[in-house]
């Protein structure tokens, strides 16, 4: 490990000399990729007087700007915390291959970006993290903050290194690394933790006091707090909560979506990011119930924002932002019951500002074409569907409850109103899936362009239809958490069946051989054996691992042997229902009975209905009091 | 409708900017200092915007002229004030008036170099530099658009060179031709460590300090 002990960086915004970045830093800035996006510094940016802050929080997201900046949750808790007196949230983000090479070199440790000190003096290091495969480029934040990776080794109050996210709902294969979890969403506990943090500094507690009184937080996970045993075959024996935390940690949530903050004044990136516009979050969790979707269990229970509310806060953050796109976010846009309502009191104000609006996850089964086409206003570019499965049968199984009429009679409309490109995606390898489904997707897509050809007004402009698979991850917290994932030779067989099936030159197939999935499959249903072996991969050189780039699974498989584990055991194995699941101290309100039940109506081809429709009693109502904002 | 221009500044961290972000962020200022700008036809209206003289990402600048059109009649009072609301760090608008000049008359332009020697530097560098210069043709390798690279006299394009030296470092006082074709001075830096390998810079920082026309007034 480096030392850096006689390195500081500059506090150059309090300086108006013509140059002050820190030389070392702006040594080696002209020679690395897109280098706007290591100095900070945009509109919006916070800034704060230190003399004045007792708190400074390291808002870390293990992978690059132009995605972390993209996450709204990341813009809700950086306002939240920084809405906090004497708080100073700044961000920091894992830098591409390039500029850690060069700071490396230069002894530079990773540092924040609204005041360029290294985080790793700040009293609480704070990881976003939403998806499993970038646990490599945490631990490889955490050395190139010069900060001892294991929590363990981590004997003082400062730093602490917490995470929260999605990918938190099984933090097993990281519990060696972080001091606690968070499980939900962290508008709330965060205050909480950092007012408890504020706390124990003032009064001298030693970490672990500090852990046994944080564990006591609705919703905050301390590993250290939780001895887990194995069984012979290498399944959880036992999971044993100490020193009174709770034996089941429940997420926590916003109860109320008109309540929760909003952040309209947000930081505007002087660089292009991948979600480079206002996204208005219009509600959260999801009505529908895909079997196989996580964000559909964990975001539960539906709290809708009011339609008025939405419209407020999206004319105040155009005008703040000057941004001249925005998109309607949530997990089914057209789920939302105000949409056309929102869109109406939103078009006047869209006209004079140039605004346009984007609205992403659209279902077959219930878009407008006639706010499509206002939306668009004439420009006709392509629609998106995902369809998932390529039977009914398949679509049942996996409770989609979309039907392929609802697709043809969505594409007949589309295609009708002058549309000449349609994009479906779909999933191999999805529980009971049989050769027949998969030869299915080719069937979808080859009455989508007979449509076409009966419903264009123009076949001389042909059409594009483009089919993409994927390859499905089981995943904890849902329908098919005790499902394995076919291996990678079958995946490529079902992938060769549906290609040769693909006949039209219309019909575009696309789809990934990525080794990736199976190392996602692997980590998000692991156990927290994991943690060496994410270590050892990270020694070998994964970092930015959700990156093809970076991502390579030959060093992964001889972590995986170097540390005497099994990935299949992990990603191909059926569980038994009995089994004693690594993350079932984690409880996202819906019930371990409901998921056993979808999981049985799965095998039977029964679906069961959306939560507007009809109560499922799934159980996340505990959350709300008892009755969902549907 | 007025035709508008912009002098403004671009220093710390926005130096690390590249032009077409700085395109970006100005279509986003105008519209958050609440000033309507004249936007393209289309489907996909974009406000108009044009800055003249790209600045090579890494180097800063006194001097950075964009030019817009308002929708409302303006002499541009008050522009300068309301941009400056909602700027990133290190861009400053310092004015903001009339376009008068057409932009091809910008034909000069006035750069500090300082070319940092981290072990000092050493007793002749000035003077072996000032002859480096002397002579007729200086070539450098330069990127073409195509990504290739040719090889590029830069001596026909220096206008004056002033050396002086402090301590640890050589500043170079340049006057370039600033387009067709012009000459990104950070060039001038580049001739010095390929010709005069001993006397390499350990780095070389680059500011644009002014614009002239051909007869050396300023251009505004």
């Amino acid at each position: 490990m480096v030392s850096y002990a006689h390195f500081r960086l500059s506090y150059f915004y309090f300086d108006t000399r013509e140059n002050t970045v820190d030389k070392k830093l702006e040594r080696i800035l002209p020679r690395v990729q897109k280098p706007a996006r290591y100095v900070g510094g945009e509109f919006n940016a916070v800034m704060k007087d230190k003399s004045k802050v007792d708190t400074r929080v390291a808002f870390c997201f293990p992978d690059t700007y132009e995605i972390g900046m993209s996450n709204l949750g990341m813009r809700i808790l950086y306002g939240v915390m920084n809405n906090m007196e004497g708080v100073w949230c700044e961000r920091c983000f894992a830098p591409w291959g390039d500029m850690e090479q060069e700071m490396r070199q230069a002894n530079i440790p990773l540092y924040a970006l609204e005041s360029f000190d290294p985080i790793r003096d700040f009293d609480i290091i704070a990881f976003s993290v939403g998806y499993e495969m970038a646990f490599p480029a945490m631990v490889n934040m955490l050395d190139l903050a010069g900060v001892p990776l294991h929590a363990s080794e981590r004997t003082a109050l400062t730093p602490l290194v917490v995470a929260g996210g999605t990918a938190m709902y099984n933090c097993e294969p990281i519990a060696d690394f972080i001091d606690l979890a968070f499980i939900g969403e962290g508008e709330e506990m965060d205050v909480e933790l950092i007012e408890l943090h504020r706390q124990a500094r003032r009064e001298g507690w030693s970490k672990h006091d500090f852990l046994v009184r944080a564990a006591q937080i609705r919703g905050i996970y301390v590993p250290s707090l939780y001895d887990v045993d194995y069984n012979d075959d290498g399944t959880v024996k036992s999971i044993t909560a100490k020193e009174g935390a709770p034996k089941t940690v429940l997420k926590r949530i916003v109860e109320n979506m008109d309540e929760a903050y909003y952040p309209t004044k947000t930081i505007v990136p002087s660089t292009e990011i991948v979600q480079d516009r206002v996204s208005l979050e219009l509600f959260r969790g999801c009505i529908r119930g895909c079997r196989f979707c996580q964000a559909g269990y964990v975001y539960r229970p539906v709290r809708n924002r009011s339609e008025k509310l939405l419209r407020d806060y999206a004319i105040e953050a155009v005008e703040d932002s000057g941004y001249q796109d925005m998109t309607l976010s949530s997990l089914s846009t057209s789920d939302y019951p105000h949409l056309v309502e929102l869109c109406d009191d939103l078009e006047d104000f869209c006209a004079q500002r140039h605004l346009t609006l984007a609205l992403p996850s659209l279902r077959a089964d219930n878009f407008s074409m006639a706010l499509m086409e206002r939306l668009q206003k004439g420009r006709k570019t392509g629609l998106t569907f995902a369809p998932e499965a390529g039977t009914q049968r398949l679509r049942d199984a996996i409770n989609k409850n979309l039907t392929e009429e609802d697709l043809l009679a969505s594409c007949r409309r589309a295609f009708a109103g002058g549309y000449s490109a349609v994009k479906l995606y779909f999933m191999l390898g999805l529980p009971t899936e049989t050769d027949e489904d998969v030869l299915g997707i080719a069937k979808i897509a080859d009455d989508v362009w007979q449509v076409w050809r009966d419903s264009t007004p123009n076949r001389s402009r042909g059409v594009r239809i483009t089919v993409s698979t994927s390859w499905f991850v089981p995943k904890p917290h849902t329908a098919f958490q005790w499902e394995p994932q076919i291996s990678i030779e079958e995946y490529e067989r079902r992938v060769k069946l549906l290609r040769g099936a693909i006949r039209s030159k219309a019909i575009h197939y696309n789809w990934h051989p990525s080794p990736t999935s199976f190392m996602e499959a692997v980590i998000s249903c692991g156990d927290r054996r994991l943690g060496r072996v994410i270590e050892t991969a990270w020694r070998k050189g994964e970092t930015l691992s959700a990156w093809e780039d970076y991502f390579q699974l030959e060093r992964w498989m001889e972590a995986f042997e170097e540390c005497g584990l099994d990935p299949h055991f992990y990603a191909n194995r059926r569980r038994s229902e009995d089994e004693i699941l690594p993350w079932s101290m984690i409880s996202t309100g819906v019930s371990p009975a409901y998921f056993k039940r979808e999981h049985a109506l799965t095998f039977e081809g029964v679906t069961t209905p959306d939560c507007r429709t009809h109560c499922n009693a799934c159980g996340a109502n505990c959350l709300v009091g008892g009755t969902c904002n549907v | 409708m007025s035709k508008l221009r912009l002098i403004f500044v671009k220093e710390q961290q926005a130096s690390y900017i590249s032009h077409l972000d700085v395109m970006r962020t100005f279509q986003r200022v105008f519209p958050r200092a609440g000033l309507s700008i004249k936007h393209s036809n289309g489907f996909h209206p974009h406000p108009i915007l044009s800055i003249v003289l790209p600045l090579p990402v890494g180097q800063s600048s006194e001097c950075e002229i964009l030019d817009f059109e308002s929708v409302e009649e303006s002499t541009g009072e008050g522009v300068a004030e309301a941009l400056n609301t909602g700027m990133p760090a290190g861009l400053r608008v310092l004015d903001c008036y009339a376009a008068s000049r057409p932009v091809r008359e910008m034909a000069l332009l006035r750069a500090r170099l300082e070319m940092e020697y981290d072990n000092g530097v050493s007793e002749d560098a000035c003077e072996r530099i000032r002859a480096l210069f002397a002579q007729e043709e200086v070539f450098v390798e330069k990127r073409t658009k195509h990504k290739g690279m040719t090889e590029l006299n830069i001596v026909p394009l220096i206008h004056s060179l002033t050396l002086t030296e402090e301590t640890g470092v050589i500043v170079a006082d340049a006057i370039v031709a600033a387009q067709d074709p012009g000459l990104n001075p950070a060039l001038i830096g580049a001739a010095v460590a390929r010709h005069l390998p001993e006397i390499a810079p350990d780095f070389v920082r680059v500011r644009r300090k002014e614009v002239y026309d051909r007869e050396m007034n300023i251009f505004r």
